[in-house]
């Protein structure tokens, strides 16, 4: 049985609507004026993408993990979220992003690009010392074309614009994006959990992994293709958003046996808590204006990492 | 249920080696290193492309076996004893009823009996110690019910008292029916324990048959260049330099 899953729906269940009500102003449905109105159009699609994109991220820094067999592997290692904030950013650069659905296309685009690239290069040999290079190196070059996008911006307004959006939130977001991200990071989770026994037999090794019957090399197309969707997807309607995918499976895993199997679904669950819960608590906060989630999950993130890494090193010694 | 070589070359490592295994028997894959024993281990295991040459199980290409056909039938235990998550014992066996797209706890059951470690089901991978992970890994393998066993160096890293009864396990296991084929550096265990003894030096056979031919002193003074002699009793010998 696995208890993660009952404890972070429940979790979810109490932020769900708590999140409905934070923010700059606290509603109250009973006396705030248009409270029906704010809440349809603009806090729950909120809520909803923060659960899509925890979601997805959540799931695929469990499977990552599971696959490179690292407990410090994210879907960033792809090189899937900078080739999606490639897209985006092209699409700021020529100025299409006023138009509706043209900027999440350009960072479906790119994702795409990212997972083709890897695909072609380490696809056939299914290794996955050259997979991880490879992404490395698309994450190397995706950056590397966004920081020249960057630099040989049109004008200040593009260049804020791309600047602004590289460090992901959920600000203005509406059900046009809900309805872009969400079925895209539905299937990429299903497909994410059907590669869940084949990462329980990786779990000792390669070789063995492949002596039980595992296709080593669709497994890797199943990992392509799942974190492509769910992080091509979140990127394209929220920007980068580091750190879920790595932290989460970490809160997940003392609550299952640790089987990476058992870990994707929960570690779903898990990221659309913490990005919600994240989300939230950026509107809460009395600044001046609104901190960008990406740049929060990151002062939340980075210290986790190092703490893990302390952890690992006393572990080691 | 025959697993047989033909003509098996994998560059730089075998060069046409061929053999047909017999099943109910201990068959010790001897060789210094580099002789090519883990690369002709993993491709009977069908887990290296056969190069020109080819691998039968039955009298069917292994190359042409559904890859969960193959695992049915084939368990193979490599000599890294990787285990990456902190999963506890029960997980870990009740891997080898992947192929079968099962969890039947009766055959997860016979596999922790038969290597006496029922007693470690609940406990987690990293806190067993070098033999209790050598007999939970070897568990894993005969809970898929396999027909052939491959292992790699199974003895290695363990002491005495596990090395004998881990032999005594697989010897069981022949017993039952399944071939089974390990590779060893230890020329005393393949001596004393194995049915048949293949030699290889360079990627060639360079002796094969029963022990005392296999590993005649005349043999080992050749392959590996040191001037040894048996000492003992036939399934009794120690190995000591002249």
């Amino acid at each position: 049985m696995n208890r993660a899953i009952p404890i972070f729906a429940g979790l979810l269940a109490i932020a769900v609507p708590l999140s409905l009500l934070a923010g700059r102003v606290w509603l109250d449905p009973a006396s705030t004026p248009n409270a029906a109105l704010i809440l349809a159009e603009l806090r729950l699609p909120r809520a909803v993408l923060a659960i899509v994109v925890g979601a997805g991220l959540g799931a695929s820094g469990a499977a990552m993990q599971g696959y490179l067999r690292n407990p410090l592997a994210d879907p960033g290692l792809f090189g899937i979220a900078p080739g999606a904030a490639l897209g985006a950013v092209a699409a700021l650069w020529f100025g299409y992003a006023a138009a509706p659905y043209l900027l999440p296309a350009f960072a479906l685009v790119g994702a795409g690009g990212a997972m083709a690239l890897l695909a072609a290069i380490a696809g056939r040999t299914g290794g996955i010392a050259l997979f991880t290079l490879a992404g490395l190196m698309v994450a190397s070059l995706a950056g590397a074309l966004t920081a020249l996008a960057i630099s040989m911006a049109p004008n200040a307004f593009a260049m804020s614009e791309i600047v602004m959006w590289l460090n992901g939130a959920l600000t203005d977001r509406s059900w046009r994006d809900v309805w872009v991200a969400a079925p895209l990071v539905a299937l990429g989770i299903v497909v994410l959990a059907r590669a869940g026994t084949a990462l329980d037999a990786l779990t000792l090794g390669e070789p063995v992994a492949r002596s039980l019957g595992v296709d080593t090399n669709r497994l890797l197309w199943l990992l392509i293709a799942g974190v492509g969707l769910t992080v091509g997807a979140s990127v394209a309607v929220a920007g980068i958003i580091g750190f879920v995918g790595l932290i989460v499976p970490h809160l997940v895993r003392p609550l299952t046996d640790r089987r990476p199997s058992q870990l994707i679904l929960p570690s779903a669950l898990a990221g659309a808590l913490l990005v919600l819960v994240a989300d939230s608590a950026v509107r809460v906060l009395p600044l001046v204006t609104e901190l960008r989630l990406g740049i929060a999950l990151s002062l939340l993130g980075a210290p986790f990492f190092l703490w893990l890494l302390l952890r690992m090193r006393r572990g080691l010694a | 249920m025959r697993l047989a070589a033909a003509q098996l070359s994998i560059a730089e490592r075998l060069d046409r080696v061929s053999l047909i295994l017999e099943p109910g028997t201990i068959t010790a894959i001897c060789g210094p290193n580099g002789a090519g024993k883990s690369s002709l281990l993993e491709a009977l295991a069908g887990l290296l492309p056969a190069g020109d040459g080819a691998v039968f199980l039955d009298r069917q290409q292994i190359a042409a076996l559904p890859l969960r056909e193959r695992a049915r039938r084939i368990g193979y235990l490599p000599q890294a004893h990787e285990i990456a998550w902190d999963v506890p014992v029960r997980s870990l066996v009740e891997l080898g009823r992947l192929p079968h797209g099962d969890r039947l706890a009766a055959p997860v059951d016979a596999a922790l009996d038969a290597l006496d470690i029922r007693d470690l089901e609940n406990r987690r991978a990293q806190s067993l110690s070098g033999g209790e992970t050598a007999r939970v890994l070897l568990a894993r393998v005969l809970a898929s019910e396999p027909q052939w066993i491959l292992a790699d160096e199974p003895l290695a890293a363990l002491d005495i008292a596990h090395q004998l009864s881990l032999l005594k396990h697989l010897r069981r296991a022949a017993q039952g029916g399944a071939g089974v084929v390990l590779v060893l550096h230890d020329l005393a265990h393949a001596m004393n324990h194995a049915d048949r003894v293949v030699v290889l030096d360079r990627g060639v056979v360079a002796a094969d048959g029963a022990c005392e031919d296999a590993l005649d002193q005349q043999v080992i003074e050749r392959v590996w260049k040191v001037p040894v002699r048996w000492i003992g009793e036939p399934r009794h010998r120690a190995l000591v330099s002249r």
